[in-house]
């Protein structure tokens, strides 16, 4: 599902520019699997698959895959269509040291909308 | 593009508001019934541009916004600085009744989104009589907290962009960029720990639960419309404060959390029968 994650992020200069000062390391989870997603620059620089012995990341996003998909679903489905929607419904985690997220929210949903763009 | 003023008046209001003197910005368009307009949490009166431009509206209706104390440019009263600004029901209800009585309204119509559409709710239960019809815009009777708000205000967060942040999601996806870009710059614009202050009403004490079977929709009318999108007010949510009250409810295709800024046409499309309804007291054709 994140195949393409990286090549689809940096080729959006926009969210590049909005994520200009953004330089972290954040895991996805889906499912079981981790994924370390390492940020320079608004740039991604590596994603790396678990598993893991000591992942060192600031926050991570943790869903089921059904949740992932339903949120890159190519067509909207209400409910569905932001991560927040997810956390109040309890289907997807937010966890860690959410201060780089918090200072660049629209960044990191940029980002998560782009791996629901690779998804498709 | 030819220069041109849009028909909109915007001035000052001086008078007391819960017991303080306030400088008030209120914009308004238009002539015939009143239509008070009640802007979400952490935005201003901007959202209603929409409607204020909107002469199939105005012909019929004196559409009023208001920027709330803290929102736009209503400044908050003297002293500000030293509290911490906290939105309550009470504060909430009588704001809307002083503010209609200071601009001397004969039973307006009132129309309120989000926070807004929570405390028509509130208007609905204790002061049915002062209005001609009650129209809620993602109305639901309760939110619980679902973030932990105190990202909204620190100073270590940049305010402007965490609450945009925390909102955008809230816009339907089909939404033109134009209308999401601008619904969201108003967040950017908020004054720090508003939208947090206004959220303790919406997530807090805004909690209507207990009291949605004693509105009755036959004491004043009252119509519900949420954006199929809306997952913070859900469509849930509405439909069961019309089951509970008599209310006239309409899921919106296409539109979000904030109909009439996201998308000012389509919102209008859904609107103005139930305005048409209110002015004649017929139901109208849909649109």
């Amino acid at each position: 599902m994140l195949e393409n994650l990286a090549a689809r992020v940096n080729a959006d200069a926009h969210l590049v520019r909005r994520g200009r000062t953004v330089n972290t390391t954040f895991l996805i989870a889906i499912d079981e699997a981790d994924h370390l997603v390492r940020v320079a620059e608004g740039r991604i620089v590596e994603i790396k698959p678990g598993p893991f012995i000591t992942p060192n990341y600031s926050f991570a996003f943790r869903a089921s895959r059904d949740s992932w998909d339903k949120l890159w679903s190519p067509q909207p489905i209400p409910g569905f269509t932001d991560i927040f929607a997810l956390v109040k419904k309890k289907l997807l985690r937010i966890e860690g040291d959410l201060h780089p997220l918090m200072t660049h929210l629209l960044y990191f949903k940029g980002v998560l909308g782009a791996a629901g763009k690779a998804a498709s | 593009m030819s220069p041109r003023f849009e028909p909109v008046i915007g001035r000052y209001l001086h008078f007391d508001l819960l017991g303080k003197p306030h400088r008030l910005y209120v914009e308004e368009a238009g002539n015939g019934i009143p239509l008070l307009c009640l802007h979400t949490a952490g935005s201003d009166g901007r959202q209603y541009r929409g409607l204020l431009n909107d002469a199939r509206i105005t012909r019929n209706y004196r559409v009023i916004v208001f920027d709330m104390p803290w929102h736009g440019k209503s400044s908050p009263p003297a002293g500000w600085q030293n509290e911490d600004y906290r939105l309550t029901s009470r504060d909430y209800v009588r704001m809307i009744l002083e503010v209609s009585a200071a601009l001397a309204l004969d039973k307006p119509v009132v129309m309120g989104c989000s926070i807004g559409g929570r405390i028509v709710l509130h208007l609905a239960h204790e002061h049915p009589e002062q209005f001609r019809a009650i129209i809620g815009l993602e109305s639901s009777p309760k939110v619980d907290p679902y973030y932990d708000t105190s990202w909204l205000h620190r100073p270590d967060v940049h305010g402007g962009e965490v609450c945009a942040g925390i909102v955008s999601g809230l816009v339907a996806p089909t939404a033109p960029d134009e209308g999401r870009w601008e619904t969201l710059w108003h967040y950017m614009q908020s004054g720090p720990g508003v939208f947090k202050g206004d959220l303790y009403f919406y997530m807090i004490d805004g909690d209507i639960s207990d009291k949605i079977d004693q509105i009755d929709a036959r004491r004043c009318p009252l119509y519900l419309l949420t954006g199929e999108f809306d997952y913070s007010c859900t469509t849930e949510g509405t439909l069961e404060v019309a089951r509970r009250t008599g209310a006239q409810a309409t899921i919106m295709k296409d539109l979000g959390h904030f109909p009439m800024s996201e998308d000012p046409e389509k919102f209008i499309g859904y609107l103005l029968p139930v305005l048409e309804e209110i002015r004649t007291g017929q139901k109208a054709s849909a649109a």
